[in-house]
């Protein structure tokens, strides 16, 4: 399935995804991590802990509708993959993340501007299994 | 005023990720695919984020404390352990599968798409087996 390059959009994203990560730094002290957001969100420790976690989600969940409302289309979500593969890649995500200790937004994007090397490590590390796996699905077993 | 600020911070963040692409996980493959239907927007928006945390953080952590809280919270663990590797490794699996990584799929969920739904509830289970494993290897190190 082909996707049209948007350098424009993408950037800007990119800099709203980070002007986020700055300000939940800036008042909360808190590294901008999907992972972490959530595994404290399905496994709370009090409810000052928890609140501010189901508060950030919620307003992640509002950004397409924002979207919607602003522009009065969605955000494209074009799935190129069965439902099988979402629940065996979904529970992969789910294992991988927690013993990894994040994801794209935690280690990509918060972990690598403080220069952290596990970060760096990670995210060389994800990025290089990610695109050996689109290589084997898409050239090799669907090839 | 702490929920309402994490609130908008949410938003913003639910925002950029719905514009930048990270959402579709058409467009995230693609990114992937240099062999096939290669398509490169997301090197901008990692690029874009990057250079703002990069500068950001370092105007904030020239205070001493976050605006509503008491003291940064930072991760303080420097070794790479088989732990980082392997699990950043199998996550990459996961990715390269679905398309969906976390902080995608979070906001996706607004959509009210079936696929995101079904994808995040996978995860939360995987990221429950996951803490438990721990738990329990945790537990088995403290009685050996």
């Amino acid at each position: 399935m082909e996707t049209i390059f948007t350098p424009i959009q993408s950037l800007g994203g990119g800099v709203l995804i980070g002007f986020a990560a700055v300000l939940l730094m800036a008042v909360m002290g808190r590294i901008m991590g999907a992972t972490g957001v959530l595994a404290g969100l399905i496994q709370p420790s009090g409810w000052s802990d928890w609140s501010w976690r189901a508060a950030l989600v919620a307003g992640m969940v509002s950004g397409p509708v924002a979207l919607f409302a602003m522009t009065g289309q969605m955000p494209a979500v074009q799935v190129p993959v069965s439902t099988l593969a979402l629940v065996i890649g979904g529970l992969i995500v789910g294992l991988g993340v927690t013993y990894g200790g994040g994801c794209t937004s935690g280690h990509g994007v918060c972990g690598m501007a403080r220069l952290s090397g596990r970060s760096i490590v990670a995210t060389l590390t994800f990025m290089a299994t990610t695109a050996a796996t689109v290589f084997v699905v898409r050239h090799v077993i669907g090839g | 005023m702490r929920l309402l600020s994490t609130y908008i911070i949410g938003l913003i963040f639910g925002i950029g990720i719905s514009i930048s692409g990270m959402a579709n996980p058409a467009k995230v493959l693609n990114f992937f695919d240099i062999a096939g239907t290669w398509d490169p927007s997301l090197a901008f928006v990692m690029g874009g984020a990057l250079i703002v945390t990069f500068i950001g953080y370092r105007m904030v952590f020239n205070r001493d404390a976050p605006l509503l809280e008491q003291k940064f919270q930072l991760p303080t663990r420097r070794d790479i352990d088989p732990a980082l590797i392997g699990g950043s490794a199998f996550f990459g699996v996961g990715w390269g599968m679905t398309g969906f990584c976390p902080g995608g799929a979070l906001p996706a969920l607004g959509t009210g798409r079936s696929e995101v739904l079904i994808f995040v509830a996978a995860l939360i289970v995987g990221i429950l087996i996951a803490k438990t494993l721990q738990n329990l290897s945790a537990l088995r190190s403290e009685s050996a």
